[in-house]
């Protein structure tokens, strides 16, 4: 029951705001408050190199780049700095699987965290 | 052995690397005909991958018609067109034909190409990839499931000085080497200061992270501004651009201004080579070598 009720709730929420496209892997919080979803090239570890001399994306010109804005706004909003500390983690490849789903309850169950064995991240292995 | 890794790994020697030409008909003697050209200026030389989302003979077919020819590819692999299993398999099979310089990229959109209709795929980022190819590297697929030996690859990425946001492409710069980049091909930059600016704090930040600028060997004004225009994440100044365009001698006016922008490049610190990209294909590019100090070897 929750598992059907809670995505609708999520969504009803997130996408007005966030424009949330329920990726079931939420890391808003990490990215100042912008979903990199909404990235056209959906990226988790953006900008990429394409950004515009105004700071607009490559693929919509009119809009923003994600990235620039999600940057910007860890640096302006008053976040929490452990969020903001966040923003340059190395974000791992969204699991399709959970798109859909309510990050809400992968965040409890800690499923939004299970990477797949050979994703590691050993800096300073090279 | 990848002369790229001997010599940016174990020695002080700049290396230079070029563009290898997009294949499409001429088949091997097109291959031939350009490694002929570019095998006595270049250490190692970039298979592309669809550039600028249009397509050509694959990279991995090309990577090997390129060995086969006596020039070392740096294999890329972007992200737009294959997703975390193609571009596994795309390493792997590189691997099998002893290719290990790899280079990761998240890519131009589908729509900076001749086929905008086509579906992105984008199922990983560049970043993500680099860490997939260094899991491959110390023997595993992303699944986990062993690779025994472990592919030898020397991991590359590519990284952009020039576009927005530009403090951050640094902490970007260490992120990519984090991920596990042991070098990094700059976009071509038409800003110096900027340029600078990026190598001056990756250099910093990142000191083990070995950074090679762009330049690209052009012809005229109108080749600036199809690039400032076309381009995504290429800024070319109006000065620049007035300058090519007021001189008598565009051809040479424009050659003067990237031999300027590459020895201006190859001073900067943390900056261990150069990428050239030749649009103009005459015998400039011998003569720009030879203005850099570089001996052709045969």
């Amino acid at each position: 029951m929750l598992k059907k009720l809670l995505p609708l709730v999520e969504h009803a929420l997130k996408a007005p705001v966030w424009d949330c496209r329920m990726c079931g892997q939420c890391v808003l919080h990490s990215t100042g408050m912008t979903c990199p979803m909404t990235c056209p090239k959906t990226l988790r570890n953006g900008p990429c190199g394409g950004v515009r001399e105004n700071g607009n994306c490559e693929v919509k010109p009119e809009m923003k780049c994600i990235w620039v804005k999600a940057y910007d706004r860890t640096i302006s909003l008053p976040l929490p700095k452990v969020w903001k500390e966040h923003y340059n983690d190395i974000r791992p490849p969204v699991d399709m699987r959970l798109e859909g789903s309510s990050s809400w309850i992968n965040l409890v169950t800690k499923r939004d965290q299970q990477t797949p064995a050979g994703w590691s991240l050993k800096d300073g292995s090279h | 052995m990848s002369v790229l890794r001997e010599k940016l790994e174990h020695t002080d020697d700049l290396v230079f690397t070029a563009e290898f030409p997009s294949i499409d008909g001429g088949g091997m003697a097109a291959v031939e005909k350009n490694a002929a050209r570019l095998a006595p200026w270049f250490d190692a030389v970039n298979a592309t991958d669809n550039p600028a989302a249009h397509a050509h003979a694959s990279n991995t077919t090309t990577a090997i018609a390129m060995k086969m020819h006596g020039l070392e590819p740096i294999m890329q692999i972007v992200c737009r067109d294959k997703n975390r299993l193609a571009i596994q398999s795309d390493m792997m099979g590189a691997s099998l034909h002893g290719i290990t310089n790899i280079s990761l990229l998240t890519g131009d959109d589908v729509t900076a190409g001749d086929e905008p209709q086509a579906r992105r795929v984008f199922d990983v980022d560049g970043i993500q990839a680099i860490n997939i190819a260094r899991g491959m590297a110390t023997g595993s697929y992303l699944s986990g499931r062993k690779i025994d030996p472990a592919p030898d690859f020397y991991i590359g990425a590519v990284e952009n000085a020039g576009a927005p946001p530009f403090d951050y492409r640094i902490q970007r710069a260490l992120k990519k080497y984090r991920a596990g980049a042991n070098f990094l091909q700059l976009q071509i930059c038409y800003h110096p200061d900027r340029l600078e600016a990026f190598c001056k704090g990756a250099a910093e930040l990142v000191p083990d992270l070995k950074l090679i600028p762009a330049v690209a060997l052009v012809k005229s004004a109108k080749s600036l501004n199809f690039m400032n225009d076309k381009i995504a994440g290429i800024d070319v100044p109006a000065a620049s651009i007035a300058r090519i365009q007021s001189a008598s001698d565009q051809r040479e006016e424009v050659y003067q201004l990237t031999l300027e922008l590459a020895k201006h490049a190859l001073s900067l610190p943390g900056v261990r080579g150069l990428h050239i990209t030749d649009f103009r294909h005459d015998d400039s590019l011998a003569q720009f070598m030879s203005d850099l100090a570089r001996v052709p070897s045969y």
